[in-house]
Protein backbone atom coordinates (compact mmCIF):
# COMPACT_ATOMS: atom_id res chain seq x y z
CA UNK A 1 0.00 0.00 0.00
CA UNK A 2 2.62 2.71 0.87
CA UNK A 3 4.10 3.53 -2.53
CA UNK A 4 7.16 5.29 -2.60
CA UNK A 5 5.70 7.71 -5.04
CA UNK A 6 3.14 8.69 -2.18
CA UNK A 7 3.91 12.53 -2.64
CA UNK A 8 0.92 14.74 -3.11
CA UNK A 9 1.30 15.35 -6.89
CA UNK A 10 0.90 18.19 -9.01
CA UNK A 11 -2.74 18.40 -11.03
CA UNK A 12 -2.15 17.73 -14.35
CA UNK A 13 -4.46 20.16 -17.06
CA UNK A 14 -6.93 18.31 -17.82
CA UNK A 15 -6.72 16.59 -21.21
CA UNK A 16 -10.65 16.65 -21.64
CA UNK A 17 -10.95 19.21 -23.95
CA UNK A 18 -8.96 17.57 -26.48
CA UNK A 19 -10.73 14.34 -26.64
CA UNK A 20 -14.37 15.32 -27.04
CA UNK A 21 -14.16 14.24 -30.90
CA UNK A 22 -12.27 10.93 -30.07
CA UNK A 23 -13.28 7.72 -31.25
CA UNK A 24 -16.85 6.36 -30.43
CA UNK A 25 -16.30 4.20 -27.46
CA UNK A 26 -15.25 0.88 -28.17
CA UNK A 27 -16.70 -1.51 -24.95
CA UNK A 28 -19.65 -2.16 -23.41
CA UNK A 29 -20.98 -3.81 -19.83
CA UNK A 30 -24.07 -4.40 -19.39
CA UNK A 31 -25.47 -6.55 -16.17
CA UNK A 32 -22.00 -8.10 -15.13
CA UNK A 33 -21.78 -10.78 -12.73
CA UNK A 34 -19.64 -13.57 -11.94
CA UNK A 35 -20.00 -16.22 -8.95
CA UNK A 36 -17.12 -18.12 -8.56
CA UNK A 37 -17.15 -21.19 -5.19
CA UNK A 38 -20.49 -19.87 -4.67
CA UNK A 39 -19.10 -16.62 -4.08
CA UNK A 40 -20.80 -13.58 -5.99
CA UNK A 41 -16.90 -11.45 -6.83
CA UNK A 42 -19.01 -9.41 -9.62
CA UNK A 43 -22.25 -7.70 -8.94
CA UNK A 44 -24.00 -6.31 -11.86
CA UNK A 45 -21.47 -4.80 -13.29
CA UNK A 46 -22.81 -1.97 -15.91
CA UNK A 47 -19.63 -0.05 -17.91
CA UNK A 48 -19.21 1.96 -20.62
CA UNK A 49 -15.80 3.29 -21.55
CA UNK A 50 -16.63 6.52 -22.28
CA UNK A 51 -13.94 7.96 -24.76
CA UNK A 52 -10.18 7.83 -25.36
CA UNK A 53 -8.85 9.05 -22.16
CA UNK A 54 -7.05 6.77 -19.09
CA UNK A 55 -9.99 5.11 -17.07
CA UNK A 56 -8.62 4.07 -13.52
CA UNK A 57 -10.45 1.30 -11.70
CA UNK A 58 -9.61 1.99 -7.98
CA UNK A 59 -10.51 -0.30 -4.97
CA UNK A 60 -9.14 -1.92 -2.06
CA UNK A 61 -7.58 -5.26 -2.28
CA UNK A 62 -10.28 -7.89 -3.23
CA UNK A 63 -12.22 -5.79 -4.53
CA UNK A 64 -12.54 -7.55 -7.80
CA UNK A 65 -10.51 -5.50 -10.14
CA UNK A 66 -8.48 -7.96 -11.18
CA UNK A 67 -11.48 -10.14 -12.04
CA UNK A 68 -13.48 -7.40 -13.93
CA UNK A 69 -10.40 -6.52 -16.04
CA UNK A 70 -10.26 -10.45 -17.00
CA UNK A 71 -13.76 -10.37 -17.73
CA UNK A 72 -13.37 -7.31 -20.02
CA UNK A 73 -10.29 -8.40 -21.33
CA UNK A 74 -11.91 -12.26 -22.27
CA UNK A 75 -9.87 -14.31 -20.04
CA UNK A 76 -12.80 -15.10 -17.90
CA UNK A 77 -16.43 -15.83 -18.20
CA UNK A 78 -18.71 -14.14 -16.30
CA UNK A 79 -21.69 -16.00 -15.01
CA UNK A 80 -23.83 -13.52 -16.94
CA UNK A 81 -24.03 -10.70 -18.39
CA UNK A 82 -22.30 -9.22 -21.22
CA UNK A 83 -19.27 -7.49 -22.90
CA UNK A 84 -20.02 -5.97 -26.26
CA UNK A 85 -17.47 -4.52 -28.27
CA UNK A 86 -17.40 -2.13 -30.87
CA UNK A 87 -14.79 -2.60 -33.37
CA UNK A 88 -14.35 -0.39 -36.89
CA UNK A 89 -17.94 0.20 -36.35
CA UNK A 90 -19.01 -3.06 -36.66
CA UNK A 91 -22.04 -4.22 -34.04
CA UNK A 92 -20.96 -7.62 -33.68
CA UNK A 93 -17.13 -7.58 -34.69
CA UNK A 94 -15.34 -10.93 -35.48
CA UNK A 95 -13.83 -12.88 -32.67
CA UNK A 96 -10.05 -12.31 -33.59
CA UNK A 97 -10.92 -8.83 -34.43
CA UNK A 98 -11.85 -7.74 -30.64
CA UNK A 99 -9.44 -9.70 -29.53
CA UNK A 100 -6.52 -7.49 -31.94
CA UNK A 101 -8.16 -4.63 -30.36
CA UNK A 102 -6.84 -5.01 -26.82
CA UNK A 103 -3.90 -6.25 -25.15
CA UNK A 104 -3.44 -6.60 -21.51
CA UNK A 105 -0.25 -6.01 -19.01
CA UNK A 106 -0.62 -8.48 -15.89
CA UNK A 107 0.45 -7.69 -12.87
CA UNK A 108 2.77 -10.64 -12.54
CA UNK A 109 3.38 -10.48 -16.05
CA UNK A 110 3.99 -14.07 -18.13
CA UNK A 111 7.33 -13.93 -20.25
CA UNK A 112 8.26 -16.69 -22.85
CA UNK A 113 11.49 -18.49 -21.77
CA UNK A 114 13.07 -16.16 -24.38
CA UNK A 115 15.26 -13.23 -24.64
CA UNK A 116 13.88 -10.25 -23.80
CA UNK A 117 14.50 -9.01 -27.77
CA UNK A 118 12.32 -12.83 -28.98
CA UNK A 119 9.52 -12.40 -26.55
CA UNK A 120 9.02 -8.69 -28.50
CA UNK A 121 9.76 -10.13 -31.55
CA UNK A 122 7.18 -13.01 -30.81
CA UNK A 123 4.42 -10.38 -29.97
CA UNK A 124 5.58 -8.48 -33.30
CA UNK A 125 5.12 -11.21 -35.77
CA UNK A 126 1.48 -11.46 -34.58
CA UNK A 127 1.04 -9.03 -36.10
CA UNK A 128 3.34 -7.82 -38.66
CA UNK A 129 4.91 -9.75 -41.95
CA UNK A 130 7.43 -8.57 -42.29
CA UNK A 131 8.01 -6.55 -38.94
CA UNK A 132 8.76 -2.84 -40.09
CA UNK A 133 11.84 -1.83 -39.63
CA UNK A 134 13.08 0.20 -35.94
CA UNK A 135 9.74 -1.08 -33.98
CA UNK A 136 11.36 -3.46 -32.10
CA UNK A 137 14.32 -1.22 -31.15
CA UNK A 138 11.95 1.60 -30.71
CA UNK A 139 10.08 -0.59 -28.20
CA UNK A 140 13.36 -1.16 -26.56
CA UNK A 141 14.05 1.80 -26.27
CA UNK A 142 10.65 2.74 -24.93
CA UNK A 143 11.51 0.35 -22.02
CA UNK A 144 14.77 1.02 -21.54
CA UNK A 145 15.13 -2.46 -22.28
CA UNK A 146 18.36 -2.01 -25.08
CA UNK A 147 21.10 -2.76 -23.10
CA UNK A 148 19.18 -6.20 -21.51
CA UNK A 149 17.97 -7.53 -24.85
CA UNK A 150 19.76 -10.24 -25.65
CA UNK A 151 19.31 -11.65 -21.70
CA UNK A 152 16.62 -13.83 -20.80
CA UNK A 153 13.58 -12.45 -19.71
CA UNK A 154 13.38 -14.47 -17.01
CA UNK A 155 16.40 -13.25 -15.33
CA UNK A 156 15.13 -9.80 -15.51
CA UNK A 157 14.18 -7.54 -12.20
CA UNK A 158 10.47 -7.10 -11.49
CA UNK A 159 10.09 -3.48 -12.80
CA UNK A 160 12.03 -4.64 -15.54
CA UNK A 161 9.79 -7.45 -16.84
CA UNK A 162 6.76 -5.09 -15.85
CA UNK A 163 8.64 -2.79 -18.56
CA UNK A 164 8.66 -5.45 -21.14
CA UNK A 165 5.60 -6.65 -20.52
CA UNK A 166 4.29 -2.94 -21.43
CA UNK A 167 6.17 -2.94 -24.45
CA UNK A 168 4.98 -5.98 -25.66
CA UNK A 169 1.69 -5.00 -24.97
CA UNK A 170 2.01 -1.79 -27.02
CA UNK A 171 4.01 -3.55 -30.20
CA UNK A 172 0.63 -4.65 -30.72
CA UNK A 173 -0.58 -1.68 -31.15
CA UNK A 174 -4.51 -2.07 -29.13
CA UNK A 175 -7.03 -0.09 -29.42
CA UNK A 176 -7.44 -0.60 -25.78
CA UNK A 177 -4.64 -1.30 -23.01
CA UNK A 178 -5.59 -3.27 -19.67
CA UNK A 179 -3.35 -2.82 -17.34
CA UNK A 180 -3.72 -4.50 -13.87
CA UNK A 181 -1.81 -2.75 -11.19
CA UNK A 182 1.24 -1.79 -13.80
CA UNK A 183 3.38 0.16 -10.81
CA UNK A 184 3.27 -2.72 -8.39
CA UNK A 185 6.06 -2.85 -6.43
CA UNK A 186 8.38 -1.22 -8.66
CA UNK A 187 10.85 1.40 -7.91
CA UNK A 188 10.02 5.18 -8.34
CA UNK A 189 12.22 5.38 -11.44
CA UNK A 190 10.52 2.62 -13.34
CA UNK A 191 7.09 3.58 -12.35
CA UNK A 192 8.01 7.10 -13.80
CA UNK A 193 8.75 5.53 -16.81
CA UNK A 194 5.67 2.87 -16.96
CA UNK A 195 3.63 6.18 -16.53
CA UNK A 196 5.32 8.10 -19.02
CA UNK A 197 4.66 5.13 -21.16
CA UNK A 198 0.93 4.80 -20.58
CA UNK A 199 0.70 8.97 -21.48
CA UNK A 200 2.84 8.32 -24.50
CA UNK A 201 0.12 5.34 -25.49
CA UNK A 202 -3.14 7.57 -24.49
CA UNK A 203 -2.13 10.16 -26.70
CA UNK A 204 -1.30 8.33 -29.51
CA UNK A 205 -5.13 6.91 -29.50
CA UNK A 206 -5.15 3.85 -27.08
CA UNK A 207 -7.52 3.76 -24.76
CA UNK A 208 -5.89 2.90 -21.02
CA UNK A 209 -7.73 1.06 -18.53
CA UNK A 210 -5.46 0.50 -15.45
CA UNK A 211 -6.16 -1.02 -11.85
CA UNK A 212 -4.55 0.41 -8.78
CA UNK A 213 -5.33 0.10 -5.43
CA UNK A 214 -2.99 3.34 -4.83
CA UNK A 215 -4.19 6.67 -4.62
CA UNK A 216 -1.52 8.74 -6.12
CA UNK A 217 -1.52 7.05 -8.90
CA UNK A 218 -4.92 7.60 -9.87
CA UNK A 219 -4.65 10.95 -9.10
CA UNK A 220 -1.52 11.48 -11.44
CA UNK A 221 -3.07 9.30 -14.08
CA UNK A 222 -6.65 9.17 -14.11
CA UNK A 223 -9.04 10.48 -16.37
CA UNK A 224 -11.65 9.22 -14.94
CA UNK A 225 -12.51 6.79 -12.03
CA UNK A 226 -14.61 3.85 -11.42
CA UNK A 227 -14.43 2.73 -7.85
CA UNK A 228 -15.08 -0.92 -7.33
CA UNK A 229 -15.96 -2.25 -3.76
CA UNK A 230 -16.79 -5.81 -3.15
CA UNK A 231 -17.74 -7.06 -6.54
CA UNK A 232 -20.01 -3.83 -7.49
CA UNK A 233 -18.83 -0.34 -9.23
CA UNK A 234 -20.32 2.53 -6.95
CA UNK A 235 -18.49 5.54 -8.78
CA UNK A 236 -18.08 5.79 -12.22
CA UNK A 237 -16.87 10.04 -12.22
CA UNK A 238 -14.71 12.15 -14.16
CA UNK A 239 -11.44 11.97 -11.77
CA UNK A 240 -11.55 15.64 -10.57
CA UNK A 241 -15.13 15.31 -9.29
CA UNK A 242 -14.16 11.60 -8.00
CA UNK A 243 -11.49 13.23 -5.70
CA UNK A 244 -12.99 16.43 -5.17
CA UNK A 245 -16.84 15.26 -3.95
CA UNK A 246 -16.98 11.51 -3.81
CA UNK A 247 -20.32 10.64 -3.95
CA UNK A 248 -20.45 7.12 -1.38
CA UNK A 249 -19.12 6.94 1.64
CA UNK A 250 -17.33 3.86 1.01
CA UNK A 251 -15.04 6.08 -1.50
CA UNK A 252 -15.14 9.41 0.33
CA UNK A 253 -13.35 6.93 3.00
CA UNK A 254 -11.44 5.18 0.64
CA UNK A 255 -10.40 9.03 -0.64
CA UNK A 256 -9.29 9.93 2.47
CA UNK A 257 -6.94 7.22 2.60
CA UNK A 258 -9.16 5.16 5.43
CA UNK A 259 -9.26 1.09 4.70
CA UNK A 260 -13.02 0.39 3.38
CA UNK A 261 -14.07 -3.23 3.39
CA UNK B 1 35.86 -67.57 -12.49
CA UNK B 2 39.17 -67.86 -14.41
CA UNK B 3 36.80 -67.88 -17.43
CA UNK B 4 35.21 -64.93 -16.77
CA UNK B 5 38.40 -62.76 -16.44
CA UNK B 6 39.35 -64.22 -19.79
CA UNK B 7 36.27 -62.74 -21.21
CA UNK B 8 36.58 -59.76 -19.68
CA UNK B 9 40.37 -59.62 -21.34
CA UNK B 10 38.89 -60.48 -24.39
CA UNK B 11 35.95 -57.76 -24.19
CA UNK B 12 38.60 -55.50 -23.30
CA UNK B 13 40.47 -56.02 -26.59
CA UNK B 14 37.51 -56.41 -29.06
CA UNK B 15 36.63 -52.64 -28.24
CA UNK B 16 40.45 -51.40 -28.20
CA UNK B 17 40.86 -52.98 -31.53
CA UNK B 18 37.52 -51.71 -32.98
CA UNK B 19 36.79 -55.23 -33.83
CA UNK B 20 35.20 -54.66 -37.38
CA UNK B 21 32.20 -57.30 -36.32
CA UNK B 22 31.75 -55.22 -33.00
CA UNK B 23 31.75 -52.23 -34.87
CA UNK B 24 29.14 -53.05 -37.43
CA UNK B 25 26.78 -54.28 -34.33
CA UNK B 26 27.01 -51.16 -33.20
CA UNK B 27 26.54 -49.15 -35.79
CA UNK B 28 23.67 -50.67 -36.78
CA UNK B 29 21.98 -51.05 -33.74
CA UNK B 30 22.77 -46.96 -33.89
CA UNK B 31 21.41 -46.79 -36.94
CA UNK B 32 18.26 -48.79 -36.26
CA UNK B 33 17.23 -46.62 -33.11
CA UNK B 34 18.16 -43.31 -34.57
CA UNK B 35 15.93 -44.19 -37.40
CA UNK B 36 13.07 -44.83 -35.02
CA UNK B 37 13.48 -41.94 -32.77
CA UNK B 38 13.38 -39.76 -35.61
CA UNK B 39 10.29 -41.10 -37.21
CA UNK B 40 8.56 -41.07 -32.94
CA UNK B 41 9.65 -37.44 -32.46
CA UNK B 42 7.53 -36.63 -35.89
CA UNK B 43 4.64 -38.20 -34.70
CA UNK B 44 5.29 -38.13 -30.68
CA UNK B 45 6.08 -34.35 -30.36
CA UNK B 46 3.18 -32.71 -32.44
CA UNK B 47 0.90 -35.45 -31.35
CA UNK B 48 1.61 -34.98 -27.68
CA UNK B 49 2.15 -31.54 -27.70
CA UNK B 50 -1.81 -31.14 -29.24
CA UNK B 51 -3.10 -33.38 -27.06
CA UNK B 52 -1.62 -31.27 -24.29
CA UNK B 53 -3.38 -28.15 -25.40
CA UNK B 54 -6.35 -28.94 -27.44
CA UNK B 55 -9.20 -29.89 -26.00
CA UNK B 56 -11.77 -32.35 -28.04
CA UNK B 57 -14.26 -34.88 -26.82
CA UNK B 58 -12.49 -38.27 -26.42
CA UNK B 59 -9.21 -36.18 -25.29
CA UNK B 60 -8.97 -38.00 -21.79
CA UNK B 61 -9.51 -41.19 -23.52
CA UNK B 62 -6.65 -40.67 -25.80
CA UNK B 63 -4.39 -39.63 -22.78
CA UNK B 64 -5.12 -42.80 -20.76
CA UNK B 65 -4.21 -44.85 -24.03
CA UNK B 66 -0.88 -43.21 -24.55
CA UNK B 67 -0.17 -43.79 -21.05
CA UNK B 68 -1.45 -47.14 -20.92
CA UNK B 69 0.77 -48.15 -24.64
CA UNK B 70 3.52 -46.40 -22.84
CA UNK B 71 3.69 -49.90 -20.50
CA UNK B 72 3.73 -52.18 -24.13
CA UNK B 73 5.60 -55.21 -23.15
CA UNK B 74 7.75 -54.88 -25.91
CA UNK B 75 7.75 -58.65 -26.87
CA UNK B 76 4.01 -58.09 -27.59
CA UNK B 77 5.05 -54.97 -29.90
CA UNK B 78 7.18 -57.34 -31.33
CA UNK B 79 4.36 -60.13 -32.39
CA UNK B 80 2.10 -57.27 -33.42
CA UNK B 81 4.49 -55.78 -36.05
CA UNK B 82 5.22 -59.35 -37.11
CA UNK B 83 2.41 -60.38 -38.00
CA UNK B 84 1.82 -57.10 -39.87
CA UNK B 85 4.33 -57.40 -41.65
CA UNK B 86 4.61 -61.34 -42.34
CA UNK B 87 4.00 -62.70 -45.98
CA UNK B 88 0.10 -63.32 -44.43
CA UNK B 89 -0.24 -60.00 -42.67
CA UNK B 90 -1.70 -56.36 -44.54
CA UNK B 91 1.95 -54.91 -45.13
CA UNK B 92 3.44 -58.78 -46.04
CA UNK B 93 3.90 -57.42 -49.99
CA UNK B 94 6.27 -54.66 -48.94
CA UNK B 95 8.28 -57.81 -47.84
CA UNK B 96 10.01 -55.94 -44.74
CA UNK B 97 10.53 -58.66 -41.65
CA UNK B 98 13.99 -59.47 -41.40
CA UNK B 99 14.99 -56.25 -42.13
CA UNK B 100 16.66 -53.36 -40.72
CA UNK B 101 13.49 -51.38 -41.57
CA UNK B 102 11.31 -53.99 -39.42
CA UNK B 103 13.44 -53.28 -36.80
CA UNK B 104 13.22 -49.44 -36.88
CA UNK B 105 8.70 -50.18 -37.08
CA UNK B 106 9.08 -52.32 -34.05
CA UNK B 107 10.93 -49.61 -31.93
CA UNK B 108 8.86 -46.59 -33.57
CA UNK B 109 5.59 -48.41 -32.59
CA UNK B 110 7.66 -49.12 -28.51
CA UNK B 111 8.75 -45.48 -28.05
CA UNK B 112 6.02 -43.21 -29.70
CA UNK B 113 3.57 -43.70 -27.33
CA UNK B 114 6.24 -42.80 -24.32
CA UNK B 115 7.18 -40.17 -26.41
CA UNK B 116 3.62 -38.83 -27.14
CA UNK B 117 2.65 -39.30 -22.84
CA UNK B 118 6.18 -37.59 -21.87
CA UNK B 119 5.97 -34.78 -24.40
CA UNK B 120 2.33 -33.95 -23.42
CA UNK B 121 3.04 -33.96 -19.77
CA UNK B 122 6.18 -31.40 -20.82
CA UNK B 123 4.18 -29.07 -22.93
CA UNK B 124 0.50 -29.22 -20.19
CA UNK B 125 3.00 -28.03 -17.77
CA UNK B 126 4.33 -25.10 -19.94
CA UNK B 127 1.01 -24.05 -21.47
CA UNK B 128 -0.15 -24.24 -17.62
CA UNK B 129 2.01 -21.30 -17.28
CA UNK B 130 1.46 -19.50 -21.02
CA UNK B 131 -1.98 -19.99 -21.88
CA UNK B 132 -3.49 -16.88 -20.61
CA UNK B 133 -0.73 -14.90 -22.13
CA UNK B 134 -1.40 -16.67 -25.39
CA UNK B 135 -4.71 -16.29 -25.25
CA UNK B 136 -4.27 -12.26 -24.71
CA UNK B 137 -1.92 -12.27 -27.30
CA UNK B 138 -4.11 -13.61 -29.72
CA UNK B 139 -1.84 -16.31 -30.37
CA UNK B 140 -3.21 -19.04 -33.21
CA UNK B 141 -2.87 -22.85 -32.22
CA UNK B 142 -0.17 -23.76 -34.36
CA UNK B 143 1.85 -20.90 -33.38
CA UNK B 144 1.47 -21.92 -29.75
CA UNK B 145 2.49 -25.28 -30.32
CA UNK B 146 5.66 -24.20 -32.18
CA UNK B 147 6.20 -21.96 -29.21
CA UNK B 148 5.65 -24.51 -26.64
CA UNK B 149 7.78 -26.87 -28.50
CA UNK B 150 10.30 -24.08 -28.98
CA UNK B 151 10.36 -22.96 -25.12
CA UNK B 152 10.12 -26.57 -23.95
CA UNK B 153 13.08 -27.78 -25.89
CA UNK B 154 15.16 -28.62 -22.85
CA UNK B 155 12.96 -31.01 -21.30
CA UNK B 156 12.01 -32.13 -24.86
CA UNK B 157 15.72 -33.26 -25.25
CA UNK B 158 15.15 -35.36 -22.26
CA UNK B 159 12.10 -36.85 -23.60
CA UNK B 160 13.83 -37.60 -26.05
CA UNK B 161 16.64 -38.81 -24.59
CA UNK B 162 14.68 -41.45 -22.71
CA UNK B 163 13.10 -42.67 -25.36
CA UNK B 164 16.23 -43.86 -27.02
CA UNK B 165 17.52 -45.42 -24.55
CA UNK B 166 14.73 -47.31 -24.10
CA UNK B 167 14.85 -48.18 -27.84
CA UNK B 168 18.51 -49.24 -27.65
CA UNK B 169 18.04 -51.32 -25.20
CA UNK B 170 15.44 -53.43 -25.83
CA UNK B 171 15.82 -57.04 -27.34
CA UNK B 172 12.19 -58.63 -27.12
CA UNK B 173 10.61 -56.70 -30.66
CA UNK B 174 14.03 -56.78 -33.02
CA UNK B 175 14.56 -60.36 -31.97
CA UNK B 176 11.18 -61.00 -33.08
CA UNK B 177 10.91 -58.83 -36.38
CA UNK B 178 14.60 -58.81 -37.18
CA UNK B 179 16.00 -62.42 -36.69
CA UNK B 180 19.32 -61.52 -35.76
CA UNK B 181 20.89 -61.80 -38.94
CA UNK B 182 24.18 -61.66 -39.13
CA UNK B 183 25.47 -58.76 -41.17
CA UNK B 184 21.77 -57.49 -41.61
CA UNK B 185 19.91 -57.44 -38.61
CA UNK B 186 22.04 -58.22 -35.74
CA UNK B 187 21.94 -55.34 -33.11
CA UNK B 188 23.65 -55.35 -29.89
CA UNK B 189 20.82 -56.40 -27.51
CA UNK B 190 20.30 -59.23 -29.63
CA UNK B 191 24.07 -59.94 -30.16
CA UNK B 192 24.11 -60.11 -26.61
CA UNK B 193 21.62 -62.19 -26.27
CA UNK B 194 22.65 -64.74 -28.89
CA UNK B 195 26.87 -64.87 -28.15
CA UNK B 196 25.89 -66.13 -23.77
CA UNK B 197 23.68 -68.20 -24.92
CA UNK B 198 26.33 -69.72 -27.11
CA UNK B 199 28.85 -69.33 -24.03
CA UNK B 200 30.79 -66.41 -26.62
CA UNK B 201 31.01 -64.13 -23.79
CA UNK B 202 33.38 -61.79 -24.93
CA UNK B 203 31.89 -60.34 -27.83
CA UNK B 204 28.62 -60.30 -25.50
CA UNK B 205 30.63 -58.75 -22.84
CA UNK B 206 32.26 -56.07 -25.24
CA UNK B 207 28.87 -55.37 -26.50
CA UNK B 208 27.29 -54.72 -22.67
CA UNK B 209 29.95 -52.58 -21.45
CA UNK B 210 29.24 -50.23 -24.48
CA UNK B 211 25.41 -50.63 -23.75
CA UNK B 212 25.92 -49.78 -20.59
CA UNK B 213 28.58 -46.91 -21.62
CA UNK B 214 25.56 -45.84 -23.71
CA UNK B 215 22.60 -45.86 -21.49
CA UNK B 216 25.00 -44.08 -18.63
CA UNK B 217 26.07 -41.00 -20.83
CA UNK B 218 21.92 -40.80 -22.35
CA UNK B 219 21.46 -40.62 -18.24
CA UNK B 220 24.46 -37.93 -17.42
CA UNK B 221 23.07 -36.03 -20.62
CA UNK B 222 19.65 -36.44 -18.97
CA UNK B 223 20.76 -35.41 -15.91
CA UNK B 224 23.30 -32.30 -17.34
CA UNK B 225 20.67 -30.84 -18.90
CA UNK B 226 18.06 -30.80 -16.25
CA UNK B 227 20.54 -29.67 -13.97
CA UNK B 228 19.16 -26.43 -11.55
CA UNK B 229 22.07 -24.50 -12.62
CA UNK B 230 20.71 -20.81 -12.87
CA UNK B 231 23.87 -20.41 -15.40
CA UNK B 232 22.91 -22.82 -17.94
CA UNK B 233 18.64 -21.40 -18.06
CA UNK B 234 20.64 -18.42 -17.85
CA UNK B 235 22.95 -18.78 -21.23
CA UNK B 236 20.45 -21.22 -23.20
CA UNK B 237 17.37 -19.69 -23.14
CA UNK B 238 18.85 -16.44 -24.39
N1 LIG C 1 -10.38 -18.27 -9.00
C1 LIG C 1 -10.98 -17.75 -7.90
N2 LIG C 1 -11.82 -18.51 -7.17
C2 LIG C 1 -12.40 -18.00 -6.07
N3 LIG C 1 -12.25 -16.76 -5.63
C3 LIG C 1 -11.43 -15.94 -6.31
C4 LIG C 1 -10.74 -16.40 -7.48
N4 LIG C 1 -10.00 -15.40 -7.97
C5 LIG C 1 -10.20 -14.36 -7.12
N5 LIG C 1 -11.05 -14.68 -6.14
C6 LIG C 1 -11.51 -13.80 -5.07
O1 LIG C 1 -12.18 -12.72 -5.66
C7 LIG C 1 -11.94 -11.53 -4.95
C8 LIG C 1 -11.48 -10.45 -5.89
O2 LIG C 1 -10.24 -10.79 -6.42
P1 LIG C 1 -9.40 -9.78 -7.33
O3 LIG C 1 -10.20 -9.40 -8.50
O4 LIG C 1 -8.08 -10.43 -7.59
O5 LIG C 1 -9.21 -8.55 -6.35
P2 LIG C 1 -8.42 -7.19 -6.61
O6 LIG C 1 -9.45 -6.11 -6.58
O7 LIG C 1 -7.49 -7.03 -5.45
O8 LIG C 1 -7.72 -7.30 -7.89
C9 LIG C 1 -10.92 -11.86 -3.88
O9 LIG C 1 -11.61 -11.97 -2.65
C10 LIG C 1 -10.37 -13.18 -4.30
O10 LIG C 1 -10.04 -13.95 -3.19
MG1 LIG D 1 -5.70 -7.49 -8.39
Amino acid sequence: MSEVLDFTPPRRPSRNAHRLAASPMPLQVRGLSLELEGKRLLDQVDLTLLDNGITVILGPNGAGKTLLLKCLHGLCQPTSGTVLWHVDGLERPPVLEVRKAQALVQQKPVLLRRSVLANLKFAAKLRYSPIPQGLLENALALARLDHLASHAARTLSGGEQQRLALARALILKPKVLFLDEPAANLDPASTVLIEEAIRAAQSAGTKIVLITHGLSQARRLADNIVFLHRGRILEHSPADKFFSEPATVEAEAYVRGEIVL
Amino acid sequence: MQDFTGSFRLAGRLIAAADPALVEIVLLSIQVTLSALVVSALIGLPLGATLAISRFPGRHGLVILCNALMGLPPVVVGLLVYMMLSNAGPLGVLQLLYTPTAMVIAQTVLITPILIALTRQVIADLNHEYAETFHSLGVPAHTAIAALLWDGRFSLLTVLLAGFGRAIAEVGAVMIVGGNINHVTRVMTTAIALETSKGELALALALGLILLAIALGVNALTSMINAPDGKRSHVRSA
